[in-house]
């Protein structure tokens, strides 16, 4: 009854006879089939026959048991940000199911492909209020690509089939399959045919051939364009081609969080952040700008400030392969409604070289003002309390940008994605959307193991640490040799930011009394240092390094320092702050 | 300004999707006035024809992101000089008494009204048409003594050129040419 990976890939070549087996086994084989060898989950009553199957499969198939379930989702969520396949999930039915449903939202927002499995109660039970139970296909409606509820083991394979297609293809998303615990007992002729599509899914629209000639001839004669580039850029394994399109056309880039890493930080075309807590040129110039080109991102909030002012002289071209992201927040007087990777090889045979030197011009000039004013006293502090950024600058010297850099939610994640330097794409790894404190930590280990080849670093908030703070468990026993930074400021840091600057200061449930961070990692068997002063800074960083293993370094920075430059919500880009 | 509109959906038949309908049209905050959900002219295919009051800029936005979802076949949206609809009243009287039956039958040919059914004194009459007029009957009936109303949502079909079947096979098509283009 057992096959393992490649015999299941052997039947599906030779076409070979359906072979009789449990619905458990056929989950297994199913994920088998998609090449799957991580899992990321935790065991309960309505899940356990195919963790009793799992058993057989320890070989081929690890999995890997996390110490509450919204651990194992950003978990798979950092594993598929950094490899090449979706993250995979398994959970009970009841809390095991809802427990997910904060992954699925940050999943879904941003774009990341997971295919998680839950456990239901058996069918005949289904609506009766049994032990455990909860309509997890209602519940994660809104926040799943897609979800389905398996009660027949025969529906098994096709069920999973489709859900690793939808969730990978398109603009990727997580998806939920809710399988019955009789539809797990109860034994199937299991053949597996993987999904290559259906009608009523489109996952990416035919491109256009005059959308890309009427791109092409407004990039032609623009004489301020700037480029805003998202996590499209990664999703569709454009980076190659989007760096060629930079260089020829000679226009300025700058990024969304989520787009960061997709050209490296280095790049002279590339002119920084976008939105709230972004560079200042790239904010400033949004509105001198005679044409936005945005390639696989959705103008989010963050990044667009007040819509009413937002890019007001400037001509928009929307590279997107969602069609509902076209004219949601910003009209585009092009759509191009394509994968970016496609749109931006048809449009670079069409655009003509250029330099746009005076236009960078301006951008070296903001940024020389942003240097002054703000980056300079982050980065090489005259001050004695050590600030967020330089402990980044310190990391960036050992990593050279090869790093995998994951962050939480907070002043150290803009802080981190201002000052990190990255040279390859898939680096960067934060909860850009939806905002979840909390990610870090397990989306680190889930990065590690997809890619234990590079330095994976988490840089956490002391607030967002203590979210998650249990996966240290996970942690010590994958023995993921996750290197994590605390930058400790003893408060929640932007709330705070926000209570100093527009709640006139008055510091509401944001002071933290904090643990002993490292009597605690010492209990996971994570060794680990606190460091306050400047003086030790690199030292103990470095040691963090040749660490063989996961290592806590604890870095206590001022309390009260603030994120610049700002554009206060609500108010127009071209109103970025530097103080 | 904020009109009606009629929104016009058609997917597979599977269970959850009118979830997934309204629990968009839930995030905009938008309410729901009439709802109908029947087989289309095409097997296996539901058309869900949803009738809401909001701005077209909003109505816009909500439909394609209606239509994103996975199963989803294709979702329209109309205005009401754009398409033709009815919906359908049913009333309950009490028509025992003999003046009554009188000045029921008057009111009956008056608005083409259509006896259903019969049951001892119960009678129940059937009104198709747009809502001013089933409101009319109601209003009408009422001093016969009303004992029951029920409307349906609205059914509609749109009055322009073009149709679902074109699109249908498009889909076809397209999803095809992707499967071996990306496969």
């Amino acid at each position: 009854m057992k096959l393992v990976k490649e015999e299941v890939q052997d039947q599906l070549k030779k076409g070979q006879k359906p072979q009789r087996m449990t619905g458990a086994h056929a989950i297994i084989q199913s994920l088998l089939a998609e090449s799957v060898d991580l899992i990321f989950g935790y065991p309960g009553g309505a899940i356990m026959p195919v963790y009793d199957a799992l058993y057989d499969y320890q070989d081929v198939l690890k999995h890997v048991l996390t110490r509450h379930e919204q651990g194992a989702i950003h978990a798979a969520q950092g594993f598929a940000r950094v490899g090449v396949k979706p993250g995979i999930v398994l959970a009970t039915s009841g809390p095991g199911a809802t427990n997910l449903i904060t992954g699925l939202a940050d999943a879904k927002i941003d774009s990341t492909p997971l295919v998680c499995i839950t456990g239901q109660v058996g069918s005949q039970l289904l609506g009766t209020d049994a032990f455990q139970e909860t309509d997890i296909i209602s519940i994660s409606m809104p926040v799943t690509k897609w979800n389905h509820q398996v009660t027949k083991a025969e529906e098994i394979p096709d069920a999973i089939a489709k859900a690793f297609h939808i969730a990978t293809s398109g603009r990727p998303g997580p998806v939920l399959i809710d399988i019955t615990k009789d539809a797990q007992f109860a034994e199937l002729d299991f053949l597996y045919k993987k999904c290559k599509g259906f009608r009523s899914y489109i996952p990416i629209p035919k491109l256009k051939q005059e959308s890309i000639d009427q791109a092409a001839s407004l990039i032609d004669v623009a004489k301020k364009p700037l480029i805003l580039f998202g996590q499209g850029v990664i999703l569709s394994q454009a980076e190659q081609v989007f760096k060629k399109f930079v260089e020829k056309t000679g226009i300025p880039a700058a990024w969304t969080i989520l787009g960061l890493s997709a050209l490296p930080t280095e790049h002279p075309l590339n002119v920084g952040m976008l939105g709230m807590h972004g560079n200042y040129g790239p904010n400033k110039l949004t509105n001198e700008a005679d044409l936005l080109i945005a390639i696989g991102m959705r103008f989010d909030d963050r990044v667009t400030g007040k819509l009413e002012t937002y890019g007001k002289n400037a001509k928009v071209i929307h590279i997107e392969i969602d069609p509902a992201e076209i004219n949601k927040n910003v009209f585009a007087d092009v759509a191009v409604l394509a994968d970016a990777r496609d749109a931006l090889l048809a449009l670079l045979d069409k655009v003509s070289p250029n330099e746009h030197i005076e236009w960078h011009d301006q951008f070296k000039k903001h940024m020389a003002l942003e240097v002054e004013k703000v980056i300079s006293k982050e980065l090489n502090p005259e001050k004695d309390g050590l600030t967020m950024g330089e402990v980044v600058k310190r990391v960036n010297d050992v990593t050279k940008g090869n790093g995998i850099v994951v962050t939480d939610v907070g002043q150290h994640q803009m802080i981190g994605c201002r000052y990190a330097k990255f040279s390859q794409s898939k680096s960067n790894v934060t909860s850009g959307g939806l905002g979840t404190m909390g990610f870090c930590l397990p989306a680190a280990l889930g990065a590690k193991l997809a890619r234990p080849d590079r330095e994976v670093i988490a840089i956490i908030g002391d607030g967002g640490f203590q979210m998650t703070i249990q996966e240290l468990g996970a942690i010590f026993q994958t023995k993921a040799a996750v290197k994590i930074i605390i930058l400790n400021n003893q408060f929640l840091g932007m709330v705070r930011q926000w209570q100093q600057l527009f709640f006139d200061k008055r510091y509401s449930s944001t002071e933290l009394v904090n643990p002993d961070f490292i009597t605690i990692a010492k209990g996971f068997g994570i060794e680990g240092k606190t460091v306050s002063e400047r003086s030790s800074l690199e030292a103990d960083i470095a040691r963090m390094f040749e660490h063989n293993g996961p290592y806590l370094l604890e870095v206590m920075v001022d309390k009260e320092d603030n994120v610049f430059p700002m554009v206060p919500t609500g108010a127009c880009v071209s109103e970025v702050r530097l103080d | 300004m904020k009109k009606p509109f009629t929104i016009v959906v058609f997917t597979e038949n599977k269970i959850g999707l009118l979830n997934r309908v309204t629990s968009t049209l839930i995030q905009r905050h938008i309410n729901i006035e009439s709802l109908t959900v029947s087989e289309s002219e095409f097997p296996g295919i539901h058309r869900f024809t949803i009738v809401i009051l909001e701005e077209e800029e909003k109505v816009q936005k909500v439909v394609k992101q209606i239509e994103k979802q996975v199963e989803i076949l294709k979702a329209y949206y109309f205005s009401d000089e754009q398409t033709a609809f009815a919906e359908i009243a049913l009333y309950k009287i009490n028509s025992a008494s003999v003046a009554k039956e009188e000045g029921l039958k008057s009111l009956i040919l008056k608005h083409q009204l259509k006896e259903l059914s019969k049951e001892g004194e119960f009678l129940i009459l059937e009104k198709t048409g747009k809502k001013e007029e089933t409101n009319q009957v109601f209003e009408e009936l009422k001093p016969f003594g009303l004992l029951g109303f029920v409307r349906s949502g609205r059914v509609s079909l749109s009055k322009m050129i073009g149709s679902f079947s074109g699109h249908l096979q498009e889909f076809e098509l397209h999803s095809k040419e992707i499967i071996t283009k990306y496969n």
